[in-house]
């Protein structure tokens, strides 16, 4: 069965759920698709059990959820979008997306799609990182926030970014120890970060509170340290340490060892651009916003027609700019369908674009200490891992470099990085990162082609229940 | 006028990067310009099949020493002489197997007829549903995706120029000679070869000499790494399904199931529906397949000509402007191909006739009189 919407959202994080509360209260028939169980997205995930006693953690997440619920918005959780195809073009425009639901394969159609995807961990690969007991920061939230498990007993959080502090108070907060912090940025980056910071006073207070409860744990914060080697044998003994920049020495001179038996490691966010890219809308590199992200106008219109990008996957700018970003792409998607006045649409949009510029501060603060460093990976040995879903390591990378390989595709095609499970989401950043250190411009390296499906689906889902004389077999061609 | 290139070749895929190492190795300066980068067109995203039971009977000799070409690649290019099973799962395909395979082996493949029972003994995995089949010892497969890294190699080892990540904006004749635009950048050759696939067809139109081209857009779908299934490339009667486990456990379904878009616009797209005829045969063929996961299903775009035959020669109307393309089974021929046109450019006479597209021009007699 089809059914037939003017706006579908893809995503129930901050932004994707206030764009499908928006375009609902406009009166635009609204589906929101996302495959957790339960909106909020990564930043307002839900817990997976509840406690009796309220948490403050999940208060903002709550809102949401009952501010969806309240809504008109047609809510499919659980379910997930494999494909998205363009079905035509001028007036009939609209989008096919087939998905897998409760009862399986079905198609939903829509005139116009807001994506509000969210982004992925970046990481940059180091020997020892693909060890058991190595957990991405973001991942680490995911664990601590919804279920409260702890990634080890003795834990080293590591990387860049503002979940660096996150992971630590979630961890000391669920009663683990915390082996030490380490931050790629200096003390010195971060205060340069106040100012913008100050924009919003209580995350900023928030954040203060979070080093205090650090200093007063006696944790070890390194800043201007970067994490050289994951140590142990068959699980996380511990980590090599050293001030950046000096990664690329040889020998263990000033390097520090610390023990743990957990890691959790990051090194900031990168937007989720593979819908974007499937569509084939234009991407620019802008290190400020994450890295590529879909070109927008101003009214979070992308290059392709009915096409809408909105929250931290359209560029960084964190959870209190996005339901601003999800409002605004609502109205221009009601406006361009022809469903909102040209005046109301004006008037709303000047005040949402205000109120963005003002609540954009502090996420362009944090999408600042989590931008792309792409040198952090100029040291790294050439036997290390880069995608571990193929088993390509940072030498096989960079022979194929060598050989000619000038963008990420290239690169894909001669070495197989990227072509496994996770679809370069894992690996991505870290390929190209190698490829800028060996002097290629990332505009020309590239994104990876997205193709479906957009995350691995069985092929029994696809293909369901059928008799051969089903398959429609034309004539073959002449022999 | 004194020209940089003996030739200039318009198309890094495997038909233009193997002619441009025929010229350059039978002495010619050679450029190639590639829009992208080498062999990431059809020529990179194929299915890898090299399987003699799907070539067409009049290239038959052609698919015989393309398929030699690649065995001598080898490990270069993953080449894996596999052996090759064509199944028929009704009497009405028993027949077409039958019909099409007796004109293969009096054309020179190594086929026979084999029963299902026979069929499943080559490949315990396969459905029990099969009426009859073929087998092919000679047939195989390589990794498509090293195309590209395996001819960069060779164009550099034979000398010839290449220019990657470069569009070839404007052919233009020039006093005995053609001269190509690439940007701000002029290139003036002796004689240029379009090798530009589904390209041909805009190209061609755009010179004035619109050849008849029929773009397909062929989809292929891989999983994720299986236990071992099948060691054999697995066919259908129709030719609508290849199947392959690569040595790394990943499943290759192909088949030419279409999806939608054309070349002009940029890269095609996977159509849902089509996808799931293509992977419901495949699970019909091998069952178990029912329970890998699909990690990505893409989509190439292959030039057919009205007859399914080749064209290569020259451009109508052009003495110094060729034409290769619309070679059906590209994959495996292509290597050939490549070395037949170069013959032909050195102005010697090539070992196979080659496919002048002259044909395809309305009253060509009259058109091609004034040359006899």
């Amino acid at each position: 069965m089809t059914q037939q919407f003017d706006v579908a959202v893809l995503g129930a994080g901050p932004a994707g759920a206030e764009a499908a509360c928006v375009a609902s209260e406009i009166g635009l028939s609204t589906v929101i698709i996302d495959e957790a169980t339960a909106a909020g997205g990564q930043v307002y995930r839900a817990p997976a059990a509840r406690s009796s006693r309220p948490d403050p953690h999940h208060a903002e997440g709550d809102a949401l959820r009952r501010r969806l619920d309240a809504s008109q918005a047609t809510r499919r959780f659980g379910d997930r979008v494999w494909d998205i195809a363009r079905t035509a073009s001028g007036e009939l425009a609209g989008y096919e997306l087939s998905m897998i639901g409760a009862n399986g394969l079905e198609t939903v159609r829509t005139r116009s799609l807001i994506v509000a995807t969210g982004a992925t961990e970046r990481f940059y690969p180091r020997p020892g990182w693909t060890l058991p007991g190595v957990v991405g920061l973001a991942a680490a939230t995911i664990l601590l926030k919804s279920s409260r498990v702890l990634p080890g007993s003795n834990v080293v959080v590591a990387g860049a970014g503002p979940l660096l502090s996150l992971v630590a108070h979630l961890i000391i907060e669920a009663g683990g120890r915390v082996a030490a912090i380490v931050d790629v940025s200096s003390l010195k980056e971060w205060t340069a970060l106040v100012p913008r910071m100050a924009a919003r006073p209580d995350l900023l207070f928030r954040g203060l509170a979070w080093q205090l409860e650090v200093a007063r744990k006696k944790i070890p914060v390194y800043h201007g340290f970067d994490v050289t080697r994951v140590l142990g044998e068959t699980g996380v003994e511990g980590v090599e340490i050293a001030r950046t920049g000096s990664a690329d020495e040889t020998g263990s001179h000033g390097r520090t060892v610390i023990s743990a038996d957990a890691v959790c490691l990051g090194y900031g966010l990168t937007p989720a651009t593979e819908v974007y890219r499937l569509l084939g809308a234009s991407h620019v590199f802008d290190p400020a916003r994450g890295g590529w992200i879909p070109e927008l106008d101003t009214a979070q219109r992308t290059s392709v027609p009915n096409l809408y990008g909105a929250g931290d996957g359209a560029g960084l700018l964190g959870a209190a700019a996005a339901p601003m970003t999800g409002s605004l792409a609502a109205l221009s998607a009601a406006n361009d369908l022809g469903k909102l006045s040209a005046s109301t649409y004006s008037s709303k949009a000047t005040q949402l674009r205000a109120q963005l510029a003002k609540a954009s501060r502090f996420g362009e603060a944090m999408a600042h200490v989590a931008r792309p460093r792409p040198f952090l990976v100029k040291g790294i040995p050439d036997a290390t891992i880069v995608c571990r879903c193929e088993d390509i390591t940072a030498g096989e990378v960079r022979a194929a470099v060598e050989a000619g390989a000038k963008n990420i595709n290239a690169l894909k095609f001669a070495t197989r990085c990227g072509m496994g499970p996770c679809g370069g989401r894992m690996c991505g950043e870290a390929a190209a990162s190698l490829m800028e250190c060996n002097g290629i411009e990332r505009t020309c390296i590239g994104q990876f082609t997205a193709r479906p499906p957009l995350r691995p689906i069985s092929l029994g889902t696809v293909t369901g229940d059928f008799q051969y004389s089903d398959i429609p077999l034309p004539e073959p061609a002449p022999a | 006028m004194n020209q940089q290139y003996d030739c200039a070749v318009v198309g890094g895929g495997i038909m233009g990067a193997a002619t441009a190492i025929r010229l350059a190795e039978g002495g010619m300066r050679v450029l190639l310009c590639e829009a992208q980068q080498l062999g990431m067109g059809a020529s990179g995203v194929n299915a890898g099949t090299l399987s003699l039971q799907i070539k067409r009977v009049s290239l038959m000799p052609y698919a015989l020493r393309g398929h030699a070409i690649w065995a001598q690649a080898g490990d270069e290019v993953g080449f894996k002489e596999s052996g090759g099973i064509t199944l028929a799962f009704t009497e009405h395909e028993a027949e077409i197997l039958e019909e099409r395979m007796t004109a293969r082996i009096n054309a020179g493949a190594p086929i026979e007829m084999i029963t299902g029972e026979r069929a499943r003994e080559l490949e315990p995995h396969l459905t029990d549903r099969i009426v009859s089949a073929s087998y092919c010892h000679a047939d195989g497969y390589a990794n498509s995706s090293l195309t590209g890294a395996y001819y960069r190699r060779k164009l550099i080892a034979a000398g010839v120029e290449v220019l990657e990540l470069t569009s070839v904006d404007e052919i233009e004749p020039t006093d005995g000679g053609i001269t190509l635009r690439t940007g701000d950048r002029l290139h003036t050759a002796r004689r240029a070869l379009l090798a530009t696939g589904a390209w041909t067809k805009e190209i061609s139109a755009r010179l004035g000499v619109p050849l008849p081209i029929r773009v397909r857009i062929n989809t292929v779908s891989v999983t994720e790494r299986m236990p071992k299934l099948a060691k054999k490339v697995i066919g259908h009667a129709t030719g609508l399904l290849t199947l392959k486990q690569s040595t790394n456990g990943t499943v290759l379904i192909g088949g030419g199931w279409q999806g939608t878009g054309t070349p002009e616009a940029g890269r095609g797209q996977v159509a849902a529906e089509t996808l799931t005829s293509n992977l419901r045969l495949a699970q019909y063929a091998l069952p178990e397949l029912v329970d890998a996961r699909i990690v990505r299903c893409w989509t190439g775009f292959e030039a057919n000509s009205p007859d399914f035959l080749p064209m290569a020669g020259r451009l109508p109307g052009w003495d110094n402007l060729f034409v290769l393309c619309c070679v059906r089974g590209g994959y495996t021929i292509g290597p050939y191909m490549g070395r037949l046109m170069g013959d032909y450019i050195l102005g010697r006479e090539p070992e196979l006739p080659l496919f002048d597209p002259i044909r395809f021009l309305e009253n060509h007699e009259q058109a091609t009189s004034p040359s006899h």
